[in-house]
C-alpha cells in the first residue's frame, strides 16, 4: 500500500520549483509508505537528445566505465546510484550487464530506491531538479518484496511511467500471458504488471487512454493509477474505488495526492478547486 | 456372481448427501465451528523434552512462570495477563448472555482476557470481565466511544480463520429484541454483514484508523489487529507497518457462529501453517516479542499451547474449546441432538438458534440451562489445566518460563507437518521445504 | 474564544484539551487553526462545546463525536464523523469518501459535495447534503435519514435496511433492494425538519423517497442473484 502525488504545472514560472514541491509532497505522505520511494522527473526536452535513467549496484565502478565508453557526444549525470545518460537520439547506449533502467525517453528522469521519502528524495538531489510535471509514490510493500526494483513508478515505455495505491488481485495470471507475448519483468510485484499491461497494450497500439480503459476489464482488485507521459499525466481508479485519489487544481497547477494533507502546502490550495475523481473513468492533462 | 457395492471416495455419502440438500433448498449450507477436515496440526509436532544435554526443571518448587504482557509497543496501559491464554472473540447475539457471563467469570479467575464480539459490547460483559478487549468489525455493531474507552484493548478485525475475507452472519432466529436493539437492525431478519470495513481498505488506511482509535482513548489501549490465516508473512508484517502493538492470527480449525461450510472448509491455512510465517516476519522486522502474536483456531490442550508457543507466539487464544469447556455439545443432551439430527459432539447448527446446551442460543428457556457461575468455574478448571500441562512440557524442556521454548524443543512426525513448522523430521535433521535442507 | 494552532501545537494535545471539556465546561467555544489536511481532528469529543476548525482537514474529522457541534470551514476528508453518536458536524467545503460512516446519531451537514459511500453502514445519524453524493451512498443502511439537495450516484442504498433516503437531483441507479417509495404527510414533515435543521434552502415536496423493499430481509433461493 502506498501513497502517490502528482503535479502538472500549468505556470511555466514554477517549473524550477518542481523538484522541491514534489518532494515536500511526497515527504508528507512518509507514514504510508515507509519502505522505498520514487520519482519521474519531466524535464524540458532538447531537440536531437535522448535520455536513460540507470541504476547501479556497484555505481562507483561501472559508472566510472560507462563514462570512459560513452563518446564525446554523450554525458553521464550521477546521481547516488542512479546516472541519467544524455544521448544523442540515434544512439545505442553500451549497457553493461549489471545496469537496469530506470526510464528512457526525451523528458522523463526517474529516480527509486528504498528507504524513507526525505531520504530518497535527498539522495538523488531531487529538490534541485525542475519540469514541467512529474509523479511520486512512497511504498508501503503488500505482497513483494522491499527493493530498489520493487519500487515505482515503473517505466511503461519511452518518457511514461506507472504508479499505482492498492492490490491486484489477477496479476500473476496477467504476468503469464505478458510473458508469453514476449515482456520481461524484474519483480513478483503487481505494479509492474500493470505497467507492462499498458505498455504492451500500447505496443498494439492503443493510446494512453484506450490502454487505461481496457485496463478497466482486465485488471482485478483495487487500484489507483497515476501514469506520466511525454506531455501530461493520467489518473485511473478501479470501479469500487476504495483506495484514496485526491486531485487540486488552481490557474497554476493541477494535483494528485491519496491525501489533501500531500497538497495542503501547495501555493493558492486554499482557494484551488478540490475533488475526487470518479471510479472506472480515466483522466487526462496534457500540455 | 456380485461384488459388494463400494464407495466412491470422491462422492462419499458425506458429498452425495450435501448434493441432495443443495438441490432441495437452493441455498448454501451454513454451519458454526471451524473446518472440521483433517489438516497437519499441533498433534503431527512432539516436544524433545529432557535428556543427557538438556535437564528438567522439578515441578512445583521449580518455577516456570506463563505471564505474559501483551501491548507493550505503543500503548501507556498493556494488557498483563496471568496466563498465556486468551479467550477469543465471540458475540452477544450468537452466544447467549449468560456463556458470556460464563466466560468472563472463566477468564478473570485465571487472569486473562475475554473479547467482545460482532455485536458490541454488553455491560454483563464488562462487569464480568476483569480484562475485556473490544473488536472493530466492519459490520460496526454496537460500536461507540464510551465502550471504546472502557475496554482494555481493541481488535480491529481485518478477518478470521473460519472465513478470511467473509463478514460476520446471524440469522433471524437469533436477532431477539436485545439482540436487534443492540445492532440496530430489525427483529427476526437474516443479517447481512459488510466483509470490509466502511471507511478503511488497505494498510495505509488502516494506520490511520489506528490513529483515530488511539487518539479517542488518550493512547492507553493495545490495538491488536486479528487477521484469518491467508498470507500470515505479509499480513503480519503489514500490521506492524500500520502500528499495530498485537498481532492476532486465527488459523483455519477457528469456530465461527455461522457462515457458508464451503467459506470454512475450502479457505484460509491451517492454523499449523500461518506461525512460523508470521514469526518470521516480525524477525525480519526486528519486532517479535515488541509486537506480540497471539495465535488462534484450535488450541486443545496444554500440548497445543506450548507448541505454539515454541513456535514464536506470545500468546493462544480459545473459542470453541471454551464453549466445550462450558458444556457445549455435551452428551447429556444426546437426546435433543437426536432430535435435532445431529448427535454429541457433532452438533455444529449453532445459526439456529435451538443449541440444547444453551450457549449458542438466544431462546430465554435454553440459555437458562447454563448456570453463568457453575460454567465459569469449568472454564476457569480447564484454563487451569491447560497452563499447568504447557508448564509441565516447559519443566521438562528445561524452562523457567513458557516464553522460552523455543522451535529446537519440537520434531514432527509428518513431511507435511515438517514443513509447515519449520521443524525436522523426528529423528532427521531434515526441515522439508527450507533452502539447503 | 479557546484557539488552539496545529502548526505549533500537537495532534494529541489537541485532542486531549477538547476532550477534557465536561458537561459543566465554561470554555465553550473552540477554534482549531491550520489543520492542513491533518488526521483525527477533534475525535472523540463528549461535550455540548463548539469547535470551528479553519481549513481543509484529512481523515475521521469529529470521529464518534458526541454532543460537540464541530464546523470545518473548509473541506473534509475520508470518513467524517464517522460513527457520531450525537452533536453537530458541518462542512462548509466537500466532504470525501464515508462520510457519516457507521454514523448512531447526530446531525452531519456537508454544504458543498459528498463523494462515494456516503452513510455508509449509518445506524441512525442523520445526514444532509446540499450538493451531491457519489455512488455507493448509504450501503447497508441501517437507520437514521440521508437527505440529498443534488444528485445521487450509482448504486444507491444497495443492501439497505431501514434507513430513509430523500433525494430533490437525479439517482444514477439504484442498489440491490432500494426501491422509490411513496412521499406520505409524516415524510414531508420528517423532511421538512431535516431541512430546517440544517439550514437548508428548499422544500421537501422537491424531492423522491428511498427505502429499502425489504425482500433480502430472509434468504429465498429465488433471490441468489441479488447476492451474486
Amino acid at each position: 500500500m502506498c501513497g502517490i502525488v502528482g503535479l502538472f504545472l500549468k505556470d511555466e514560472g514554477l517549473a524550477p520549483e518542481l523538484g522541491a514541491m514534489l518532494s515536500d509532497m511526497l515527504v508528507t505522505l512518509t507514514d504510508r509508505g515507509p519502505d522505498s520511494a520514487g520519482i519521474a522527473i519531466y524535464g524540458p526536452e532538447v531537440p536531437g537528445r535522448t535520455k536513460l535513467t540507470v541504476q547501479s549496484d556497484a555505481p562507483d565502478s561501472e559508472f566510472a566505465a560507462l563514462a570512459g565508453a560513452l563518446g564525446a557526444d554523450a554525458r553521464l549525470e550521477r546521481r547516488g546510484n542512479h546516472a541519467v545518460l544524455h544521448l544523442p537520439e540515434a544512439m545505442a547506449a553500451p549497457l553493461p550487464e549489471g545496469l537496469r533502467v530506470m526510464g528512457a525517453g526525451r523528458r522523463i528522469e526517474i529516480f527509486k530506491d528504498v528507504g524513507l521519502p526525505r531520504d530518497v528524495v535527498e539522495r538523488f538531489g531531487i529538490r534541485g531538479m525542475g519540469g514541467s510535471h512529474g509523479i511520486g509514490h512512497t511504498r508501503m510493500a503488500t505482497e513483494s518484496a522491499v527493493t530498489t526494483l520493487g519500487a515505482h513508478p515503473f517505466s511503461t515505455g519511452a518518457d511514461q511511467c506507472l504508479v499505482h495505491n492498492g492490490s491486484l488481485s489477477n496479476h500473476n495470471n496477467v504476468r503469464r500471458k505478458l510473458r508469453h507475448a514476449g515482456m520481461r519483468f524484474e519483480t513478483d510485484n503487481d505494479s509492474e504488471v500493470a505497467a507492462a499491461y499498458l505498455t504492451h497494450r500500447m505496443a498494439q497500439g492503443d493510446d494512453l487512454g484506450a490502454a487505461l480503459t481496457h485496463a478497466l476489464e482486465e485488471l482485478d482488485g483495487f487500484y489507483t493509477f497515476v501514469v506520466g507521459t511525454a506531455d501530461g499525466f493520467g489518473v485511473l481508479r478501479d470501479p469500487i474505488a476504495c483506495k484514496p485519489a485526491v486531485m487540486a487544481e488552481t490557474g497554476q497547477y493541477v494535483a494528485f495526492g491519496s491525501e489533501y494533507r500531500a497538497m495542503a502546502m501547495l501555493p493558492g490550495i486554499e482557494t484551488a478547486r478540490v475533488w475526487e475523481p470518479e471510479p472506472a473513468t480515466v483522466y487526462f492533462w496534457k500540455h | 456372481m456380485t461384488t459388494p457395492p463400494r464407495f466412491s471416495a470422491t462422492f462419499t455419502p458425506d458429498i452425495n448427501a450435501e448434493i441432495r440438500r443443495a438441490a432441495d433448498t437452493g441455498l448454501y449450507d451454513i454451519r458454526g465451528g471451524g473446518a472440521k477436515r483433517r489438516v497437519p496440526h499441533f498433534d503431527d509436532l512432539l516436544f524433545l523434552g529432557a535428556s543427557i544435554s538438556r535437564y528438567p526443571l522439578e515441578g512445583y518448587r521449580e518455577r516456570c512462570g506463563t505471564d505474559v504482557t501483551l501491548g507493550t509497543r505503543f500503548a501507556k496501559n498493556p494488557v498483563q495477563l496471568d496466563i498465556p491464554i486468551t479467550i477469543a472473540g465471540m458475540s452477544f447475539g450468537s452466544l447467549s448472555a449468560q456463556a458470556k457471563e460464563a466466560l468472563g467469570r472463566g477468564a478473570s479467575a485465571m487472569g486473562t482476557s475475554t473479547t467482545t464480539g460482532d455485536g458490541g459490547m454488553t455491560d454483563e460483559e464488562r462487569e464480568h470481565s476483569t480484562k475485556l478487549v473490544y473488536q472493530l468489525l466492519p459490520s460496526r455493531y454496537g460500536m461507540n466511544p464510551v465502550d471504546l474507552r472502557r475496554a482494555d484493548a481493541i481488535e480491529i478485525v481485518v478477518g478470521q480463520g473460519a472465513k478470511p475475507g467473509g463478514g460476520g452472519m446471524l440469522l433471524g432466529q437469533k436477532i431477539t429484541d436485545r439482540v436487534a436493539e443492540m445492532r440496530t437492525l430489525p427483529k427476526g431478519i437474516d443479517q447481512r454483514s459488510a466483509c470490509r470495513h466502511p471507511d478503511w481498505t488497505g494498510p495505509d488506511d488502516m494506520e490511520i484508523k489506528i490513529l483515530e482509535l488511539r487518539e479517542i482513548t488518550g493512547w492507553e489501549k493495545p490495538i491488536y489487529v486479528k487477521v484469518g490465516g491467508s498470507r500470515p508473512y505479509f499480513d503480519t508484517a503489514l500490521a506492524v507497518k500500520a502500528g499495530a502493538d498485537v498481532v492476532v492470527l486465527d488459523g483455519m480449525q477457528g469456530g465461527t457462529a455461522a457462515t457458508q461450510d464451503v467459506f470454512i472448509e475450502h479457505v484460509g491455512l491451517p492454523t499449523l501453517a500461518c506461525i512460523r510465517p508470521a514469526v518470521k516476519a516480525l524477525q525480519d522486522l526486528g519486532m517479535h516479542r515488541e509486537v506480540q502474536l497471539v495465535v488462534s483456531g484450535g488450541i486443545r490442550t496444554g500440548a497445543d499451547v506450548a507448541k505454539a508457543l515454541a513456535l514464536g507466539a506470545d500468546a493462544v487464544s480459545i473459542g470453541t474449546a471454551a464453549l466445550i469447556a462450558l458444556g457445549d455439545n455435551d452428551p447429556r443432551w444426546e437426546a435433543e441432538y437426536r432430535a435435532l439430527g445431529s448427535t454429541a459432539g457433532a452438533y455444529d447448527d449453532w445459526h439456529e438458534g435451538r443449541d440444547p446446551a444453551g450457549i449458542t442460543t438466544q431462546d430465554p428457556a435454553l440459555a437458562a440451562r447454563l448456570d453463568p457461575v457453575a460454567a465459569g468455574r469449568r472454564l476457569k478448571n480447564y484454563l487451569s489445566v491447560l497452563t499447568l500441562e504447557a508448564q509441565t512440557i516447559a519443566r521438562a524442556c528445561g524452562k523457567s518460563h513458557v516464553r522460552n521454548l523455543e522451535p529446537e524443543d519440537l520434531c514432527a512426525l509428518s513431511i507435511e507437518a515438517a514443513a509447515m513448522a519449520g521443524v525436522p523430521l523426528a529423528g532427521t535433521d531434515w526441515i522439508p521445504g527450507r533452502a539447503g535442507s | 474564544m479557546q484557539t488552539i494552532d496545529l502548526a505549533t501545537t500537537p495532534l494529541r494535545e489537541l485532542n486531549a484539551t477538547l476532550q477534557a471539556q465536561t458537561q459543566d465546561t465554561n470554555q465553550t467555544a473552540w477554534e482549531v487553526l491550520n489543520p492542513r489536511g491533518a488526521h483525527a481532528v477533534a475525535v472523540g469529543l463528549d461535550a455540548p462545546i463548539s469547535v470551528t476548525v479553519r481549513g481543509s482537514t484529512g481523515y475521521y474529522c469529529g470521529g464518534m463525536n458526541a454532543r460537540a457541534e464541530i464546523t470545518v470551514t473548509g473541506n473534509a476528508g475520508p470518513g467524517v464523523a464517522e460513527n457520531m453518536m450525537s452533536g453537530t458536524v458541518v462542512i462548509e467545503g466537500d466532504a470525501s469518501q464515508y462520510a457519516g460512516a457507521t454514523g448512531h446519531g447526530g446531525l452531519l451537514v456537508i454544504k458543498g459535495n459528498a463523494a462515494s459511500r456516503c452513510g455508509i453502514s449509518m445506524k441512525g445519524i442523520d445526514i444532509v447534503v446540499f450538493g451531491n453524493i457519489g455512488p455507493m451512498s448509504a450501503f447497508m443502511a441501517q437507520a437514521g435519514r440521508l437527505v440529498v439537495l443534488g444528485d445521487a450516484g450509482e448504486a444507491l442504498g444497495d443492501s439497505l435496511y431501514e434507513a430513509r433516503i430523500y433525494v430533490r437531483g437525479t439517482v444514477k441507479s439504484l442498489g440491490a433492494d432500494c426501491v422509490e417509495k411513496e412521499m406520505r404527510a409524516e415524510h414531508l414533515a420528517e423532511l421538512a425538519d431535516l431541512l430546517a435543521r440544517a439550514g437548508a434552502e428548499a422544500r421537501p415536496e422537491e424531492f423522491r423517497r428511498y427505502g429499502s423493499a425489504r425482500t433480502l430481509y430472509n434468504f429465498k433461493p429465488d433471490n441468489a442473484g441479488a447476492y451474486g
